[in-house]
């Protein structure tokens, strides 16, 4: 049998997206881009190219030159930012995903958790979805049956096993849905943050049945931004940074890496410029004032914003917040909420904003951010300009997850004073 | 290890290369596609008060409609001397079949997007897995038939054993254009609005609410490019016997068609397909 169990050579993905340009809001030329769009879809169809929305179209590269090899029985952990090609790595590895260059030589059966619980259907009872879910991550019947019993041990609903999982509550959900896919067993697992379900004493179940699987002997790669967890499970870390392999080689140094890039290298960004202004960079800061991508809930929100400015006068800045299914959660204009305008001299300037603490739900979040001149024209805006995560959020002080996944919005409220219960007397007859 | 492993396979994946494993991955996922046509059989008709009886309430009333229309106030003939109720239900059988599997499975790639998504398997087993659904409901409408028949005291003769053929010939019309619709429709969800649009003409320039006699005999050799001609003449044949001869010419056409439109629906789809999570 060979040795090396995942050998991945030059790999590079490239991705085409679409902007849409803003501009002002005349009609005549609001229809000629439209046409412009028509006769360019149009044009791509013919040549059996994707139809992309927008009105700009550029490529990108999610992954760029990867190589590494990965020996049978080894555990190895990815990181990287957001948007670094983690997961669009482990797509490729599994299949999901072609590669535009490069190449992967595979050695064994391979299964990957990309997601706990895909295809489960709301109708069917647990049970049935068991079966589903198992055969869609690639188990055959009778491997399903032979564990039946463990999975649902593991996930802890046998009263409801015989219930459509629409009535499950989250949590349950969660917790079978993840039983199925740790009972799976093949030779090269992959798996993506699937760790982030269910409530703190699941999670470190979870935890406990990952350690497990990578003492069994079998190679496992492993995507998660849960450090701890990483440096817990794996000995070997790959880093990614912008879709290149920055680092490949023992987890402790390779944790430091990319602690390391976080807080340098975001100057070379690049997110072209508006009329009269164009900002360079933003950042999200923790309470030593590094960049971070990691928010507390309930502390400062600590922003530094580079922005190049013209002569142009008026012009302010506004920050939109917005939580992982994209939706404006909070917003701040320096010109409306701090009457504060941009320089007019020309040259760059660094703002320091301290926001408010939010008590913010767990989950993605992302900040846009925008120039705009007095008539609240966007002149130059970034979208995801900051992207951030809460890793957890607990209210109460509680092994309580508040996430934005609960569907309970994305602020727990706090109270300014001890929550005070009196007793009413009933009125005298 | 468990039983289905084999003794380590190798794997390459690199860009453009035809997937020599295809195929054996395709027999080692065929619990996948079981268990996905099992799913859209039992999803169904889940929360509906009368459950299985809708396949029966549909075809049913489309008949009793269709044989007033066309029999009773268009005054067209019928196949020799076969009940014109029984010659509309012969051509309706082979139609809703094939036009259920149409727009089903055109639509299928992108109603398990979550499924193409996230985890990997054989593609083509999507489309295929809806093919029960409508084989389902068929199996349900060949008991109405049977009632009908018996109603108006119709015995069929031999004819009626090569019926289970012409029945895979009905899947095998409707799964190829399916096919390249469901690979198509990915990239251009255009093809969303056109699939039904043809299905709703389909009923009119197919055979089913009348014979495909009525059609002038020089026309008849054109009219049979609708592959459809060849099913519905191919399942009256079966059912009505010596009462609804079979036109030859014409059915060797609609197999060309049927074999060409199979060919090019797996070409694109099999083309197209590594491609899906890309687009979706």
């Amino acid at each position: 049998m060979p040795d090396t169990v995942i050998r991945a050579d030059k790999l590079g993905k490239k991705f085409i997206i679409g902007h849409k340009v803003q501009y002002g809001g005349i009609l005549g030329e609001a229809l000629v881009r439209s046409a412009r769009g028509l006769v360019r879809r149009g044009a791509d169809m013919l040549r059996g190219r994707a139809v992309i929305e927008g009105d700009e179209v550029e490529e990108f590269w999610a992954l760029r030159d990867v190589d590494f090899e990965i020996k049978r029985g080894e555990v190895v952990s990815i990181i990287g930012h957001n948007g670094a090609g983690k997961t669009t790595l482990l797509k490729i590895l599994s299949r999901i995903l072609e590669p535009t260059l490069g190449r992967v030589e595979l050695n064994g059966r391979v299964a990957s958790l990309l997601e706990v619980g895909t295809g489960f259907h709301q109708e069917l009872t647990g049970r049935e979805n068991i079966f589903l879910n198992g055969a869609i991550l690639g188990m055959t019947r009778k491997e399903v049956q032979s564990r039946f019993d463990q999975i649902v041990d593991f996930s802890g609903v046998e009263k409801f096993i015989d219930t459509p999982v629409k009535r499950y509550s989250v949590g349950m959900y969660a917790r079978l849905a993840f039983s199925v896919a740790a009972h799976l067993e093949t030779e090269i697992l992959f798996v993506d943050e699937v760790l982030a379900v269910g409530d703190s004493e699941f999670q470190k179940r979870c935890l406990d049945r990952m350690s497990a699987v990578a003492s069994e002997g079998r190679t496992v790669l492993f995507v998660s931004h849960n450090l701890a967890a990483v440096a817990a499970l794996t000995r070997r870390g790959i880093v990614l940074k912008g879709g290149r392999l920055l680092f490949d080689g023992p987890i402790d140094a390779a944790i430091a890496q990319y602690s390391a890039s976080l807080s340098k290298g975001k100057a070379d960004r690049d997110w072209g410029k508006g009329h009269h202004s164009a900002i360079v960079s933003a950042d999200l800061l923790d309470a030593d004032g590094r960049p971070t991508e990691t928010y507390e809930p309930g502390t400062p929100f600590n922003l530094q914003v580079e922005v190049e400015t013209t002569d142009m006068p008026g012009l302010g800045l506004e920050l939109q917040l917005r939580d992982a299914n994209n939706l404006p959660v909070g917003f701040y204009s320096s010109s409306i909420f701090s009457q504060t305008a941009l320089p007019s001299e020309p040259g760059r300037h660094v703002f320091r904003l301290s926001l408010q603490p939010l008590f913010l739900a767990s989950g993605d979040y992302s900040f846009d951010i925008a120039t705009n001149s007095l008539t609240i024209v966007v002149d130059h805006g970034v979208s995801n300009a900051i992207t951030f995560n809460v890793a957890a959020s607990s209210p109460g002080g509680i092994a309580y997850d508040f996430k934005q996944s609960l569907g309970n919005g994305v602020i727990a409220m706090q109270l300014c004073s001890p929550l005070r219960i009196e007793r009413k007397e009933p009125e005298p007859v | 290890m468990t039983s289905s492993d084999r003794p380590s396979q190798r794997l390459i994946l690199e860009a453009g290369r035809a997937d020599r494993q295809y195929w054996r991955d395709l027999w080692r996922y065929r619990e996948l596609f079981f268990i996905l046509a099992w799913r859209d059989v039992a999803v169904r008709y889940k929360q509906t008060v009368i459950g299985l009886a809708w396949a029966f309430v549909r075809p049913f009333i489309t008949m009793v409609v269709f044989t007033i229309v066309f029999g009773k106030l268009a005054r067209l003939p019928t196949e020799g001397d076969a009940p014109y109720a029984v010659l509309v239900f012969a051509g309706l059988l082979p139609w809703t079949l094939a036009s259920s599997i149409l727009s089903d499975a055109a639509g299928s790639v992108l109603t398990n997007s979550q499924l193409v998504s996230k985890v990997y398997f054989p593609r083509i087993i999507i489309p295929f897995a809806t093919v029960m659904v409508g084989l389902v409901d068929f199996c349900v409408s060949l008991v109405i038939l049977a009632g009908v028949m018996l109603w108006y005291g119709v015995i069929p003769d031999w004819h009626i054993l090569m019926l289970p053929f012409f029945v895979a010939l009905a899947v095998a019309v409707a799964i190829g254009p399916a096919l390249w619709a469901a690979a198509v429709v990915v990239k251009y969800r255009d093809f969303r609005f056109v699939i039904p649009f043809v299905v709703q003409i389909g009923l009119y320039v197919s055979p089913v609410g009348f014979s495909a006699k009525v059609v002038p005999p020089e026309w008849q050799l054109l009219y049979s490019i609708n592959p459809m001609v060849g099913v519905i003449d191919g399942f009256r044949w079966a059912i009505l016997g010596g009462d609804s001869p079979l036109y030859l010419p014409g059915f060797a056409v609609s197999l060309l068609v049927t074999a060409f439109m199979l060919w090019l629906g797996i070409r694109t789809f099999r083309r197209t397909e590594r491609g899906f999570a890309d687009l979706i």
